[in-house]
């Protein structure tokens, strides 16, 4: 627990070491050829983490209801381990998405009376040593789990916590935009990691929620369209919905 | 002077709240009612890092909107953000002569009618975690016995947040805090739903929330969650208020 001297202090914004870090990693990927859209903008995410993170692979898995899709894998290999808690209906990204938080186990074979039996026996072989699973939540709507994987039994110092949530926070971003550029994009706007913690946002989602009649992914998924089709920011948004405004619904009535 | 037998009935309060299952924010909400009262401040916020480089707001002893904008402003500047930087207390900072070092923060303050703050680092061992900002309406210094029961409150800030968690495992601070920090979203969420459906504030929203939840013996942050998921509380409220 010494690690804290390379950690940046919050409030810096834009400039944080881990934003920094990840438009680099970021900078350096490419998705395989044959992948475009939501697809190669979240393969992206996946390679820059494990390349930046010292992993063995990342997965973003999609969770909607009772349906899973795993979306994006580093590579094939990942894409295999990214199957197997499914399987067996048990592991550590199914527990960071049933508890809306992350599970972070820096040995799989060290945990104490075994959590996942199933899970780890299904995974033996594989090479895997340590798991990270970031759920991908915008309050109370889940979208899925960012799970990185680790050869070696370590615990991630807290820049690498802060780049993996920063990665995550890419990976929301994209999904919530379902394209590829946004995650460049989304790194190169300073205003991006102060916005997400803006109160003001969430609440306005609540309340065009109830003004359309609509989920709150859409809700969010329209105060988005609406400030991009403005030229505002979603602050800007969230404030004219507090005010009293209403947007118009899906289709445009 | 703090009156004993009130400080003695606060501290058994939110003691009381750390029961098992209880719910963070409240209990945070309680944190910072019970520090205002201590201090004779106006305002009482606690703010979190959230690992990715912002400080972000939890819980205030009012929900009024103008200061929940004025605690989310020092994300960028102010005392909070100098206390959770360097980790020591930023004490009796007079507003009005602070507009230089902190020219948004500062302005904004005054015209809430604030003049003086002071901020407590959370800290957990050798981290710091967040800070708890009091702001008063008069410039008063705090004297030495608000100052060591406010430090005492920001511990139990501190020690709600990590439960019995942290103490463990290093890997619990990272989980705690992010479920921590998604919870209130979630409540946010919850706040702009009610306010919209039965035509009231956002800060009156947030207290039927938790009247609610007192009421019914349930976690706020499951009620928040009950209400944007349309699983019948709202309708319960909706029904309770009319």
């Amino acid at each position: 627990m010494d690690r804290h001297d390379d950690q940046t202090p919050a409030g810096d914004g834009r400039e944080h070491t881990s934003w920094r870090l990840a438009r680099a990693a970021m900078a350096q990927t490419h998705a395989d050829p044959s992948l475009s859209g939501l697809a190669a903008g979240l393969q992206r995410v996946c390679r820059a983490a494990t390349a930046s993170l010292g992993l063995l692979g990342a997965v973003v898995h999609l969770i909607t209801g009772e349906r899973e899709a795993l979306v994006a894998s580093s590579d094939e290999a990942s894409r295999r381990l990214g199957e197997l808690p499914f399987e067996v209906g048990e592991g550590p990204c199914l527990e960071a998405f049933a508890l809306a938080r992350p599970i972070l186990v820096p040995d799989l074979m060290l945990m104490g009376p075994p959590r996942w039996p199933g899970y780890l026996s299904a995974v033996d072989g594989h090479g895997l040593r340590a798991s990270y699973s970031f759920p991908l939540l915008v309050g109370a709507v889940r979208l899925g789990v960012l799970d990185l994987y680790g050869a070696s039994p370590r615990s991630l110092t807290p820049t690498e916590v802060s780049l993996a949530l920063v990665f995550a926070r890419v990976a929301i971003e994209t999904l919530l935009d379902g394209s590829d550029g946004s995650s460049v994009a989304l790194l190169d706007d300073p205003q991006v990691g102060v916005m997400h913690g803006r109160l003001e946002i969430y609440q306005a989602q609540g309340m065009v929620k109830v003004d359309l009649g609509v989920d709150l992914a859409e809700a969010l998924a329209l105060m988005r369209a609406h400030a991009f089709g403005r030229d505002v920011t979603l602050l800007d948004v969230a404030r004219l919905i507090l005010d009293g405004e209403r947007l118009l619904g899906p289709q445009g009535g | 002077m703090i009156s004993t037998s009130r400080l003695s009935d606060l501290f058994v309060e939110v003691a009381d709240t750390l029961v098992d299952d209880f719910d963070l924010i409240d209990f945070l909400h309680h944190v910072a009612t019970s520090a205002a009262e201590i201090t004779s401040s106006t305002a009482v916020g606690l703010m979190l890092d959230d690992q990715e480089g912002n400080l972000r707001f939890m819980a205030a002893s009012s929900e009024d909107a103008r200061l929940l904008e004025l605690f989310q402003l020092q994300n960028a500047e102010g005392p909070c953000l100098d206390a959770h930087r360097t980790g020591e207390e930023v004490a009796d900072i007079v507003i009005e002569e602070s507009v230089e070092r902190w020219p948004v923060f500062a302005p904004r303050a005054a015209e809430l009618g604030l003049h003086s703050a002071h901020c407590f680092p959370l800290r957990l061992r050798d981290q710091v975690i967040g800070a708890m900002n009091t702001f008063r309406a008069d410039a008063r210094a705090m004297s030495q016995e608000e100052r060591r029961v406010a430090r005492a409150l920001a511990d139990l800030a501190t020690i709600g947040l990590m439960q019995e968690r942290a103490l463990r495992r290093a890997e619990e601070l990272t989980e705690q805090l992010q479920f921590a920090l998604n919870s209130r979203i979630v409540i946010e969420q919850a706040k702009g739903v009610v306010a919209r459906t039965l035509d009231v504030g956002v800060d009156q929203a947030f207290g039927m929330l938790r009247a609610y939840a007192r009421q019914h013996r349930l976690r706020l942050t499951d009620v928040a969650r009950d209400v944007v998921e349309d699983r019948g509380a709202l309708q319960a409220l909706v029904d309770s208020a009319t």
